[in-house]
């Protein structure tokens, strides 16, 4: 069972510093999603703990070896790239077969022709194909074995690329997005059987996508990553319920969370526009600046009634199961979203005036550098029952 | 309408095409022309294209037994075979490292392959001839090799092409395992077949057509290379023996002509590069 651990591991390219010491560890046979937007250093992560590239600083611990100064091939790390980056000159079969040749056979057993007449060769050949043909079997591209990549389709290829990654039972198994160039369908067909293999084969699993519903249905932990820092690293239902940052709050989520930013008065009362909301944090000094959110299924509409901060709906989303519903506020001008089902959201239009309300508990605030406040932000509304942020 | 109808267009392009065709091939066609003539025929006045008696028997049979062409073509065919193995493999780990690998040096040497494209051979030519006497290897296969072992339009040449191949594939060869030299020679090289081709094609073309560097270090028949077997064959022997001397001519070119048509269409495929692509 394979240990992995990362700690601060910083990265500059010519100035830009990319990777601003990321710490992470992974438990035997852990499957960790890392998502981030475009461009944070995922794939620069990935490519250093591969040992394609060197970090600036930072230790990288594989089974209680640092391996910072081991060769990529001596670290027995696997990877599927993004762009799959199977060997175009060879067939599937070849290309599965490769790292086990460079494994299992020496320089000599690898001559052509002559090869074959050294003792053991034959037998280690052999081994190779059974080996090839079996983990084609496991992933169903047996019938694909003679093509070459030019001549399959990209959810083959992803299989192809799966299976060479796999076939030679790494120690670490790193995944560069693997299916962001599938189509909508077969991406989630594929995301199960990724999970399902990885469950099978039990190595510790780093998966990079920037698919927020990839990475919370797939991985046992989530680590957000944003602008080379490690924000957070949860649980899926953690990572969704209880962000520890501004950004994992905006990253995670469908639609995106609902903030509002606005400043602390005396006692920790927060102002929204004319409405008055306390914090159960009243050390807040006055004047600090706080952003307030709440997702969008926890935030009630409702026609009538005068509990909630007033608005008016812009525009609503059918989705079929769910309604989503855009009003904005009349106090302050922000446009709020909220998911509700198709009765509540019955006869709702542009230009409906409509209160928004959310309970208490769902609301978090966060400070001015991002970082989440108190655990239970919103004792009671000053002036209403609860108001909304 | 199909592509094949003959619309007026297309006559007028096919015929300005022709034109061009007919005009470069001209004198090919006046030397395959005249390696058939007589001496009487081709000093005669009018211009014919078909010779009046066939005499090409004649004229080869001149061309073979008065120079000794085994030994041109064969000289000629080791010393491109050479060129060009070496070039390859001095240009092809040059180019991979510069379009692949990470080194301080690496925009300097840049800087020196763009210099060695704007420096011409004739240029050191001098310096080289002493060298080469110095050290007693003029007339030899060495002096005839050695100045073209690194070609820095090939190392050019490679790295365009290699610059277009994805990292991606070259990590995966190394996290499969490979060595440098091994992702070069199983990664690289397989997937560089086009550069290669059309790199073989203007080298082999342009040293066996050679007659500038042969001259300056050969002067033995022993190491004559084909052109340069033909200007002596011009000045000893045949004189103003035209028909002799084209069909000399013929023989010489006719295994480039002739690689030529074999390899037709990897010589496009070569020149267009289009060989990784989908
Ligand atoms: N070799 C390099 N030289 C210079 N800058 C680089 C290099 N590689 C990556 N970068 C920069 O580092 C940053 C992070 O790149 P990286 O490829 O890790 O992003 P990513 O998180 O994988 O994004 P994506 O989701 O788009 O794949 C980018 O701004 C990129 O421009
Ligand atoms: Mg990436």
């Amino acid at each position: 069972m394979t240990t992995l651990s990362l700690s601060n591991i910083q990265k500059s390219f010519g100035g830009n510093h990319i990777l601003k010491g990321v710490s992470l560890d992974v438990q035997p046979g852990e499957f960790i999603a890392l998502v981030g937007p475009s461009g944070c250093g995922k794939s620069t992560l990935l490519r250093i703990l591969a040992g394609l590239d060197s970090a600036d600083s930072g230790e990288i611990v594989i089974n209680g070896r640092e391996v910072s100064g081991t060769q990529a091939a001596d670290r027995n790390i696997a990877m599927v790239f993004q762009s799959y980056a199977l060997y175009p000159h060879l067939t599937a079969a070849q290309n599965i077969a490769v790292p086990l040749v460079m494994r299992r056979l020496t320089r000599t057993q690898q001559i052509p022709f002559v090869a074959p007449l050294i003792p053991g060769q034959r037998k280690a050949v052999a081994e190779i194909h059974r080996d090839v043909r079996e983990m084609a079997a496991s992933l169903k591209i047996d019938h694909l074995l003679d093509r070459k990549p030019g001549q399959m389709s990209g959810g083959q290829r992803q299989r192809v690329a799966l299976a060479r990654a796999m076939v030679r039972r790494p120690a670490v198994f790193l995944m560069d997005e693997p299916l962001s160039n599938l189509d909508a369908n077969l991406r989630v067909h594929a995301r199960g059987e990724i999970v399902e293999l990885h469950r099978r084969a039990g190595v510790p699993t780093l998966y990079v996508t920037h698919d927020q519903a990839e990475a919370l249905s797939m991985a046992d932990r989530v680590a957000v990553m944003i602008g080379g820092s490690l924000l957070q690293l949860a649980a899926p239902q953690v990572i969704y319920d209880d962000p520890q940052h501004i950004e994992v709050a905006k990253f995670v989520g469908q639609p995106r969370i609902n903030l509002v930013s606005s400043h602390a008065e005396a006692n920790g009362v927060v102002a929204l526009g004319t409405e008055r909301c306390a914090l159960a944090n009243r050390g807040l000094a006055a004047g600090t600046s706080v952003t307030l959110g709440v997702r969008s299924e926890f935030v009630r509409v409702s026609r009538s009634g005068n509990a909630g901060l007033p608005a008016h709906v812009e525009r609503v989303e059918f989705l079929g199961s769910e309604i989503i519903v855009y009003s904005k506020l009349d106090a302050i001008g922000e446009t709020m979203i909220a998911k509700v089902t198709p009765a509540e959201g019955a006869g709702l239009g542009p230009g409906t005036p409509v209160r928004l309300s959310a309970a208490a508990e769902h609301i978090m605030v966060f400070g001015a550098d991002g970082a989440r406040l108190a655990s239970a932000p919103l004792v009671k509304s000053a002036v209403k029952e609860v108001a909304y942020a | 309408m199909s592509p094949n109808a003959f619309t007026l267009g297309r006559i007028v392009r096919l015929s300005i095409l022709s034109l061009g065709a007919l005009l470069f091939l001209a004198p090919y066609i006046f030397m395959i022309s005249t390696a058939g003539k007589a001496q009487s025929d081709i000093f005669t006045s009018s211009l014919n294209l078909i010779p009046q008696h066939w005499f090409y028997a004649e004229n080869f049979a001149k061309a073979w037994s008065r120079v000794h062409m085994p030994t041109l073509l064969f000289n000629g065919v080791i010393v491109c075979l050479m060129i060009l193995v070496i070039q390859v493999v001095i240009a092809i780990p040059c180019a991979y490292a510069m379009a692949k690998l990470k080194f301080r040096a690496a925009k300097a040497m840049m800087v020196l392959v763009m210099l060695g494209l704007l420096v011409p051979i004739h240029a050191t030519a001098l310096p080289l001839y002493v060298a080469f006497d110095r050290v007693g290897a003029l007339n030899s296969y060495m002096a005839l090799v050695a100045p073209f072992s690194i070609s820095v339009f090939g190392i050019f040449l490679f790295l365009q092409f290699f610059r277009a191949m994805p990292d991606d594939l070259i990590h995966a060869a190394r996290l499969d395992g490979m060595s440098e030299i091994g992702v070069i020679a199983r990664v690289i090289v397989p997937n560089a077949w086009p550069a290669i081709t059309a790199f073989s094609i203007f080298s082999v073309v342009a040293h066996w057509n050679d007659l500038y560097w042969p001259l300056i270090v050969v002067s033995d028949q022993a190491y004559a290379t084909p052109p340069l077997g033909l200007l002596y064959f011009r000045a000893a022997e045949a004189g103003d023996d035209y028909g002799a001397l084209m069909a000399a001519t013929l023989i010489i070119t006719s295994p480039l002509v002739a690689a030529f048509l074999i390899a037709q269409k990897r010589f496009v495929e070569g020149i267009t590069m289009t060989g990784l692509k989908g």
